[in-house]
């Protein structure tokens, strides 16, 4: 994987993605180790997301590289009119490797394009965030002890969410049967279930998430989003449709853990915090782990 | 000779050396010139709108004095002449004639359907692998949205 950019998930192979969670498991082991201390990695946020930004810094910092950039697009020279091609090429020479957030779909390919040194996309619009997608592949792991053979529901937005999208499309190298819960309006993109026919594998459909939760080991929720619906009345019908409350657990499999790739709103609500089917904020300290062992794996460190 | 073919010869002439692209629908003859990038070419070229055919009913054709077109540059004319022929002249000679076929990537003609795609942001020349023939479909290099036979706009 050495200098090789990640900006879709299908660019690396299964081998790769299991090579990223065995070394990210090293790190969880034993988080701070200087080995990038030659390193300086620039995070090129376009669009701010801090919660994306601040796991790549943490992530290299424990690692000891040195992190410039900027959070924020008002506070560089894009505001001035500047192209994303000279913003890239000038970050090229101050940095070993480019970690970018940008509205754009395609933008972060388009730089991996352009710079001399690997990109990692950490979100491209509504398009890729690979990152997020390899650890949610953590996280199911960790929590089921295999990513084999998973009975996985995805729940909400799987219309347009995008780590539902590349979760799938992971998860298709795992044998996984699918559980797909949505609003009509809102149901898995064709392409998308392409993928999984031709992966020969199984997807089931529901409208109600009462009906996945005796089957699933993993649910993985996802906001529903009000601008996504062109008639108002049926956002107001669904809103309240796959909200996860702690006594809707009762039926379900005793190692089924919820995965929610944050920020929520009211989607699952907070007496489910309490319970051990949580699994959330474990999942997003997970994210540090693994993108210690993309940024080491990249930079040829490990 | 048929009288099809006599009456062709009458209203568009002959070539000695050169490229005819004939069987193109007759509403896309300007489009077809202006992909092959032939306007401002000094070769000597004639173009016939709404001619006659047994096949097509009316049909458009082009034809290119002592030029040979690359079939990477002819193919991309596929996306909206797909009944197109293309046939080779020497010393007014047909030495080769095939059917366009649809490549498996075009670059630059085509506009991404996407319009939060970078392409449509940004100075980059498109790019798209044709992921269905039949039924065509475009998957932009970039943002990896699909860009289908109704949504398809040539730049």
């Amino acid at each position: 994987m050495k200098n090789r950019s990640l900006i879709s998930i299908t660019d690396y192979s299964k081998d790769e993605y299991l090579k990223i969670l065995d070394l990210a498991e090293e790190f969880e082991k034993k988080p701070t180790q200087n080995i990038l201390g030659d390193y300086v990695v620039a995070t090129l946020f376009f669009e701010p997301s801090t919660r994306t930004r601040l796991s790549f810094e943490s992530a290299a910092s424990r690692l000891g590289a040195k992190v410039i950039g900027f959070s924020d697009a008002t506070s560089s020279s894009v505001s001035k009119g500047e192209s994303l091609k000279d913003t890239i090429l000038t970050v090229c020479s101050y940095s070993d490797i480019i970690v970018m957030r940008h509205p754009r779909e395609g933008s972060a390919r388009f730089a991996s394009e352009v710079a001399s040194v690997p990109v990692i996309n950490a979100g491209d619009g509504g398009n890729q965030h690979p990152t997020q997608c390899l650890l949610d592949l953590y996280s199911i792991r960790k929590t089921q002890g295999k990513l084999d053979g998973l009975n996985v529901a995805f729940v909400g937005d799987l219309k347009y969410g995008r780590t539902v999208h590349s979760n799938v499309m992971a998860l298709c190298n795992f044998n996984t049967t699918f559980h797909l819960v949505s609003p009509t309006e809102l149901k898995l993109p064709s392409y998308v279930k392409m993928h999984i026919k031709n992966s020969n594998l199984e997807y089931y459909q529901y409208t109600d998430l009462a009906d996945v939760m005796p089957v699933a080991d993993i649910v993985y929720m996802t906001r529903i989003q009000r601008e996504r619906f062109s008639d108002p009345i049926e956002y107001e019908k669904v809103k309240n449709a796959y909200i996860l409350t702690a006594s809707m657990l009762a039926g379900c499999k005793p190692n089924m853990r919820v995965l929610h790739p944050l920020p929520r709103v009211n989607e699952i609500t907070e007496d489910v915090d309490n319970t051990s089917q949580a699994y959330y904020f474990q999942q997003a300290l997970n994210g540090v782990y693994v993108r210690q062992a993309l940024l080491a794996s990249i930079l040829g460190v490990k | 000779m048929n009288n099809d073919n006599i009456r062709k010869e009458l209203v568009v002439s002959a070539i000695e050396n050169g490229t005819v692209i004939d069987h193109l629908p007759a509403g896309s003859v300007f489009r077809v010139v202006k992909m092959l990038n032939l306007e401002g070419t000094d070769k000597q070229i004639t173009v016939g709108i709404n001619l006659d055919s047994h096949k097509y009913g009316k049909k458009g054709i082009i034809k290119v004095a002592n030029k040979f077109f690359e079939s990477e540059d002819v193919n991309k004319i596929s996306l909206i002449a797909p009944s197109a022929t293309l046939i080779v002249i020497k010393d007014y000679k047909v030495v080769e004639k095939r059917n366009v076929e649809i490549p498996d990537e075009i670059r630059k003609f085509v506009k991404c359907v996407n319009p939060n795609c970078v392409t449509n942001h940004q100075n980059i020349a498109t790019r798209f692998s044709v992921i269905d023939k039949k039924d065509l479909k475009l998957q932009c290099h970039y943002c990896e949205k699909i860009t289908g036979k109704n949504t398809i706009d040539i730049l």
